[in-house]
């Protein structure tokens, strides 16, 4: 599983990050995580608002610091 | 709606506390109480009305909204939707360029941009808390008016070359997608984003109702109005350009606009000091500056300075 946090580095991304981070460690899935920093790419997947989460190449959230908690109930 | 409140305080301060109410620190204490409390209690409730409002929209479905509008009728639209949809300034790249990937004007995305950090939500909760809904609706109305004129204007000026990064136009159209959450959720995601507000400025709140406070009981009226009350010429420029640093700090510039108005400040001058605080923001340009040139920036400030001078001007005049 592939999980790609966008963002350009303001704060709200840094805490989705987090988030993801310790998301994954509860789920205790196997998943490699990515900041994805590069406005060129984060336009390529269609989002108007960041920090953005993205599983497996497919847009689960934007605009929105997730809970662990959530991000565990979109990975499974 | 707060008379009962204000009965409280009166007893708490006048009658418990022993305090004359003709004294100054027995005004500036009744004054404070009275305030912060209001005002958060304001806040609360209207920060959560719009967040929930906005669990039904995001950037994602203006943007679908807005593709294939005309001009003016598209700018119309954009400023009205800066209402309801959250902005914050991290995200202004995505969705500058999300907009021009959708073939969305450039003008009507100047439009939202305008309107978006302008009408957010805790100025909005603290114009009505602290001028009542009269000077809310006005503020609204005129900022809707400098967002749709203002991005009228720079669509007018065909300045897309000076959009710094190639965007490639997506082809075909955006499908409407319905957000899907149990109102449970959407009452709760609400709730815990007015907290985390509120946590956010609470101190800025209080701060500023404090120094509101002094002044209130402590400051002769005759000093405000001889600085701020007089219709020299240059009262609104300069309230614009004090306005622009201001942003992060709006929680707690209100609450002393509102005490320099009760003395005397002229209400034009406090409107074009309360929109250039929210409308201009330094931080923003700055982020901006990364995919536009210099140029474009600095016409789309200049417009929307203009735009709250001319309205500051006008209600100096009529009021």
């Amino acid at each position: 599983m592939k999980i790609e946090i966008l963002g350009t580095g303001c704060s709200k991304c840094q805490a989705l990050m987090q988030a993801t981070k310790d998301a994954v460690a509860a789920s205790g899935k196997f998943a490699q995580i990515e900041k994805v920093e590069d406005i060129m790419q984060i336009m390529q997947y269609g989002v108007t608002s960041t920090p953005a989460l993205v599983v497996d190449g497919v847009v689960k959230s934007s605009g929105k610091v997730l809970s662990a908690q959530e991000i565990v109930a979109l990975l499974s | 709606m707060f008379d009962l409140w204000e009965k409280a305080v009166d007893a708490l301060v006048y009658g418990y506390f022993g305090m004359d109410k003709e004294t100054a620190m027995g005004s500036a204490l009744h004054f404070f109480i009275f305030d912060t409390v209001k005002i958060y209690i304001l806040l609360v409730l209207i920060i959560f009305t719009i967040t929930l409002l906005r669990t039904y929209f995001n950037t994602d479905k203006v943007r679908i909204y807005l593709q294939g509008k005309s001009e003016f009728t598209g700018n119309i639209l954009a400023a009205l939707f800066g209402i309801i949809t959250p902005f914050c300034s991290c995200s202004a790249i995505p969705l500058f360029l999300g907009f021009m990937q959708a073939r969305i004007p450039l003008g009507i995305t100047f439009s939202f941009l305008i309107s978006s950090p302008m009408n957010n939500e805790i100025a909005i909760a603290l114009l009505f808390g602290l001028f009542g809904w009269k000077i809310t609706a006005l503020y609204i109305g005129f900022g809707l008016l400098v967002a749709i004129l203002g991005g009228f204007i720079v669509g007018k000026l065909g300045m897309e070359k000076y959009v710094l990064i190639p965007v490639v136009p997506m082809s075909g159209d955006l499908e409407d997608v319905e957000i899907k959450m149990t109102m449970k959720k959407r009452a709760k995601e609400s709730w815990a984003y007015t907290l985390d507000i509120l946590q956010k400025i609470y101190l800025y709140v209080m701060i500023g109702v404090g120094i509101g406070a002094f002044i209130h009981g402590y400051v002769p009226t005759d000093f405000i109005v001889k600085y701020a009350g007089s219709n020299t010429w240059y009262s609104v420029p300069l309230a614009v350009i004090l306005g622009v640093p201001m942003y992060s700090n709006a929680a707690g510039v209100m609450p002393l606009i509102e005490v320099l108005t009760s003395k005397g400040m002229l209400l034009g001058t406090a409107l074009s000091f309360m929109m250039a605080i929210t409308a201009l923001s330094l931080p923003e340009a700055m982020i901006l500056k990364r995919i536009l040139h210099v140029k474009l920036i600095a016409t789309f400030f200049g417009i929307v300075a203009l735009g709250i001078m001319g309205i500051g001007y006008l209600f100096n005049a009529i009021l």
